[in-house]
């Protein structure tokens, strides 16, 4: 094999002007898909880290068991289940409907345990300086404690999202238009693997940028602690 | 039959489970197979990384940062579609199982290069002098010295982050790996019954959240005093 | 007698195990300053943070301005307003200007318009003479000065009594006494004050009575003079005792 067949195997400029279309396409899909899951998750998120804060016996093992429910159920398989196993209950679920409860169970159960340790890393005294001024207690979470939260853990809060982005891609095994699945598409028409490589190389050029910054809050953080 | 008898019958028949249930039990041994591949070739190898770094070389560093980027920034599904899918185009050949066994293992590698470097460099300076002023060379130090420390502030990072990643074998249904996703989903095509799948939801939780739950007392019983 | 503006009958706290307060009957009238001083684990800082109910009684009453705190069905949020809380560590929002830290309540608890709660605030930072430091975040302030902050901030809502819980313990001995200072005004204003507090020279300047706690339970109380010059119970002498050698 030779330089130039690996070259047109994953490189053909022909095939990628072909394919160029529906790939834009689908990675309109997958930008509109990370617009709807992250709020999705961050809403989930929100909503179990607050109540983790709720210190009632009766609340803390099944919020536990909730959150590790849906930390080790792989979210693929969440999601055949919701897309492929629904419709047997009765229940007709579109690609994007499977997608959106899939990622709030999923990404929800992440988000709530970063924030979570966000919220334990803001001093106790925040809480009773806000409440003996008379803010009631969601008063004082979204005006005190929360900001001060996400502030801590920005790091992981960004890691993670970086994460659910990548995550769209699984979007992809129910069907549901978004740049991977056009790129298989596209891929098994043409028999190239040229558009698979665009589809890789447009993530990258997405994602890359994050990566680096990523990278360097951590750095920073890590020369903070020393 | 009642709407609760027809979900019962759907989702947990009985004698479908009974016929499908070996076929799930053989998934889930090639799940964990699968997984403990992952594990070994990802943190061995994201460990060499982080000691390559070590040595200072720049050329090298750049190389290094570069492939980290790349498989931190590459959603898993991509790369295990392209090592299947994209292969072939090339000339060469990768069962879905080593296909998957790749492209997780180069993400793990990722992922625990930085974890690893974190590590080393949170030793403070003065570990390095001790050491080599008494004598020891570059390689003792780091072996007797250096990396036993690092590696006990790495441990509940890389735990989180290995689980993480091993769910990533249900990815390798979608390359025709009938671990236990894979044989789920065959089951439900063949006995239009969901069934196999909830079987399959099983097994992953019964694999996985002992897995969490260990991971949860690894990170309390390493918790780096802040 | 006029009616106490605090009053605290048979409170009793348990920690699990740990019986913290035995029964404490405290009164307070209006414009008094009221000092409570004691060995650490003496149940000082929880009695104070019974009075807003930061911490729960086991049983007992607490009585603040007509309000009763222990009541379920009484709107905390609305009896807090009334008193006002300075702790230790001070307890400012970080991610706040000073001006910012005063107007949170005074925007959300009593709903003011922007414009009166700024204004508002502007006189509660000027009363601790910080006015000049209205857009510095809590970061770039000293010890002293966040603390004067929280002070401003808890009398910008007006409160009818105000609860001091070590408020000088974790400043640098040079800034203590800009803190006092603020105090000392209040009380000038009239200010009903409880200060739980080892400044045993502010005691004998500015308290009017003088509550000695140990084991839970008030032993003695009395008029500053009375309590430091001639302490009739054992333990509150040898608690005088100590504290006069340093």
């Amino acid at each position: 094999m030779t330089f130039d067949d690996f070259l047109s195997a994953f490189f053909s400029l022909d095939i990628l002007r072909q394919a160029w279309p529906i790939l834009l396409d689908g990675l309109v899909q997958t930008v509109l898909l990370s617009l709807l899951v992250v709020p999705l998750g961050l809403l989930g998120g929100v909503i179990l880290a607050v109540l983790s804060t709720i210190h009632h016996p009766l609340l803390r093992w099944p919020l536990m068991a909730w959150v590790d429910l849906f930390r080790a159920l792989p979210p693929l398989v969440l999601l055949v289940f919701i897309y492929a196993g629904l419709p047997f209950a009765g229940l007709e679920v579109t690609a994007w409907q499977a997608v959106a409860i899939g990622f709030f169970l999923n990404t929800g159960a992440y988000y709530g345990e970063i924030l979570r340790a966000g919220i334990e890393s803001v001093p106790r005294g925040q809480m009773e300086a806000a409440r003996s001024t008379g803010l009631s207690r969601g008063q004082a979470m979204g005006f005190v404690i929360l900001p001060q939260a996400v502030r801590n853990v920005l790091p992981d809060l960004i890691s993670n999202t970086l994460e659910v982005v990548k995550l769209t891609s699984i979007a992809s095994v129910v069907a549901l238009p978004e740049l991977l699945f056009q790129a298989r598409q596209a891929q098994s028409v043409t028999y190239n693997a040229t558009p698979i490589m665009a589809a890789a190389v447009i993530y990258f050029i997405l994602l890359w940028p994050v990566v680096r910054l990523l990278s360097r809050l951590e750095n920073r953080q890590l020369a903070g602690r020393r | 039959m009642s709407s609760w008898d027809r979900f019962l019958d759907s989702f947990f028949n009985l004698k479908v489970a009974a016929e499908y249930l070996p076929k799930i039990i053989d998934g889930f041994w090639l799940t964990v197979l699968l997984a403990l591949c992952i594990v070994v070739t990802g943190l061995v190898a994201g460990l060499l990384l982080a000691v390559l770094r070590s040595f200072g070389v720049r050329p090298l560093n750049w190389l290094i940062i570069f492939a980290v980027d790349l498989f931190r920034a590459l959603p898993p599904l991509v790369l295990i579609t392209l090592l299947y899918f994209g292969l072939p185009a090339a000339g060469f050949s990768l069962t879905g199982f080593a296909s998957t066994w790749l492209a997780l293992s180069l993400v793990l590698m990722a992922f625990a290069e930085e974890i690893f470097w974190a590590g080393i460099t949170a030793v403070p300076k003065g570990q390095w002098e001790a050491a080599r002023s008494t004598g020891l060379t570059f390689l003792q130090t780091l072996r007797m010295v250096v990396l036993p420390q690092a590696l006990r502030m790495t441990i509940p990072p890389l735990t989180n982050r290995t689980i993480a990643i091993t769910k990533g074998t249900a990815l390798a249904s979608v390359v025709a790996v009938q671990e236990i996703l894979g044989a789920a989903q065959a089951g439900v095509s063949f006995s239009f019954n969901p069934t196999p799948l909830t079987l399959g939801a099983l097994a992953y939780l019964v694999l996985f959240v002992p897995v969490v739950l260990l991971g949860r007392w690894i990170e309390t019983r390493f918790a780096w005093k802040r | 007698m006029p009616e106490s503006i605090i009053r605290a009958q048979g409170v009793h706290k348990h920690f699990g195990p740990l019986h913290v307060l035995k029964g404490v009957d405290l009164e307070v009238a209006e414009r008094e300053l009221v000092f409570i001083i004691g060995p650490s684990g003496s149940g000082k800082s929880t009695l104070l943070r019974c009075l807003n109910r930061l911490e729960e009684p086991s049983s007992g009453s607490i009585w603040v301005d007509g309000i009763n705190m222990l009541d379920r069905r009484t709107d905390i949020n609305k009896a807090r307003q009334r008193i006002g809380m300075v702790f230790q560590s001070f307890n400012l929002y970080p991610h706040m200007t000073a001006l910012g830290n005063v107007m949170l309540a005074l925007r959300k608890v009593q709903k003011l318009p922007r414009e009166q709660a700024e204004r508002r605030a502007w006189a509660a930072l000027e009363r601790v003479h910080l006015s000049d430091r209205a857009d510095h975040y809590p970061g770039q302030l000293s010890g002293g000065q966040q603390q004067r902050v929280a002070i401003a901030r808890a009398i910008a809502l007006e409160p009818r009594v105000m609860l001091f819980d070590e408020p000088t313990s974790a400043l640098d001995p040079e800034l203590v006494g800009g803190v006092l200072a603020a105090m000392r005004e209040l009380r000038e204003d009239g200010m009903t004050m409880v200060v739980v507090s080892h400044e045993m020279g502010f005691a004998r300047a500015a308290a009017d009575r003088v509550v000695f706690m140990a084991d839970g339970m008030i032993l003695e109380q009395g008029p500053p003079d009375a309590i430091f010059g001639n302490p009739q119970h054992e333990r509150t002498r040898a608690f005088i005792r100590q504290i006069n050698r340093h």
